[in-house]
């Protein structure tokens, strides 16, 4: 077994126990304001950091590539109100038009 | 009110069936909808280097978008297996309170349950909690719950394995910018939550907390790490809306 394919199973695990655990556990255990709000920012905070992440790093290392003109172009997109599909297409034409053009790496 | 009932039964009966329609052509849209982000999500998993079937399996079992997107972005990052599967659980973590909420609607038991936890996230739960229950005993509440759960589960995985298979044929995933497309579809996933200043500010801190990380750990761990953000802005809002008793 692959360190993936270990990866696939203990998050698909993870993930569903989660899902049947609001379904099954007592009110009172998740009903409260604090672990509300948390849970609340949680989505936020992790999917900004991988926005962050996904787009300027490269290993341990911080570059800045055609993937920060692809992540501009998704905002504006998204300002625009486009859709999923279109968000992800702009941002990948957008990288791979500059890198077609040797203007970014 | 039992006196009524026997008027109201027929029309309300009709209405129903009005109600239902407009359900379940909701629920098509939002699959449909759904669909296209599973085809992205196919797409960039299978060129990002995971199997066809690793990535089909994530979109049947784990079946819940922004996890299965956070499993393998991490994952094509270099990040380690467990950063990878922590992140992804705590991105999930918001379907407990879906469920939370769904639960009294739903009132399942049993096998029932079983699948009702497999399909209670964002869309199924939006779905069924506009719907009022005051009226109907939750009755199209949680037709709705159903009706999309089936639908988006139904799409997202044709798409998925649309996605997957076709990505061999699209070759360089660099070249291509596949690359941007993740961090496109992250932005896109947490944008409709970035609704005012104070979402703004949570999402700016963990995304300067992160790339400050990057640089002294292990990929995957830095956004594992921004979940105290997450810790420390619910504490705050909680202390902001009941301000301390005078002790």
């Amino acid at each position: 077994m692959t360190a993936t394919w270990w990866a696939v199973i203990a998050a698909t695990l993870g993930c569903y126990v989660t899902k049947l655990a609001g379904q099954s556990v007592p009110q009172t255990l998740l009903d409260r304001p604090v672990v509300k709000a948390v849970a609340d920012s949680l989505p936020i905070a992790l999917l900004m950091a991988l926005v962050a992440v996904q787009t300027f790093a490269v290993g341990q290392h911080l570059v800045i590539d055609a993937r920060f003109a692809g992540l501009c172009a998704a905002v504006v997109a998204l300002l625009l109100r486009a859709p999923f599909l279109v968000v992800v297409v702009v941002a990948a034409a957008t990288a791979a038009l500059l890198r077609a053009a040797g203007l970014a790496a | 009110m039992s006196s009524l009932t026997g008027d109201v039964g027929s029309d309300g009966e009709t209405h129903w069936h009005v109600e239902r329609r407009g359900i379940t052509a909701n629920a098509l849209g939002v699959g449909i909808a759904v669909a296209a982000y599973g085809v992205s999500f196919g797409a960039i998993s299978v060129t990002g280097g995971l199997t066809v079937l690793q990535t089909s399996i994530l979109s049947a079992l784990m079946f819940t978008g922004g996890s299965q997107f956070a499993l393998i972005g991490v994952l094509i990052a270099g990040g380690g297996a467990v950063s990878a599967v922590a992140t992804s659980v705590l991105l999930g973590v918001r379907n407990a309170f879906y469920g939370l909420s769904m639960a009294p609607v739903l009132r399942v038991h049993g096998a029932q349950r079983l699948v009702a936890a497999q399909l209670t996230i964002d869309e199924s739960t939006a779905m069924a909690v506009s719907r009022s229950t005051e009226h109907d005993d939750g009755r199209a509440s949680r037709f709705a719950f159903w009706a999309t759960g089936l639908s988006v589960f139904v799409f997202w995985n044709l798409a998925t394995l649309l996605g997957a298979l076709g990505a061999h044929a699209l070759g360089d995933p660099k070249r291509l910018g596949l690359d941007a497309a993740i961090p496109a579809g992250f932005i896109a996933l947490v944008w409709p939550r970035l609704r005012d200043a104070r979402a703004w500010t949570i999402g700016l801190a963990a995304a300067a907390m992160a790339l400050v990380l990057t640089p002294f750990l292990q990929p995957g761990v830095p956004v594992l790490c921004t979940a105290t953000v997450a810790v420390v802005a619910g504490v705050l809002e909680v202390r902001r809306r009941s301000p301390e008793p005078t002790t």
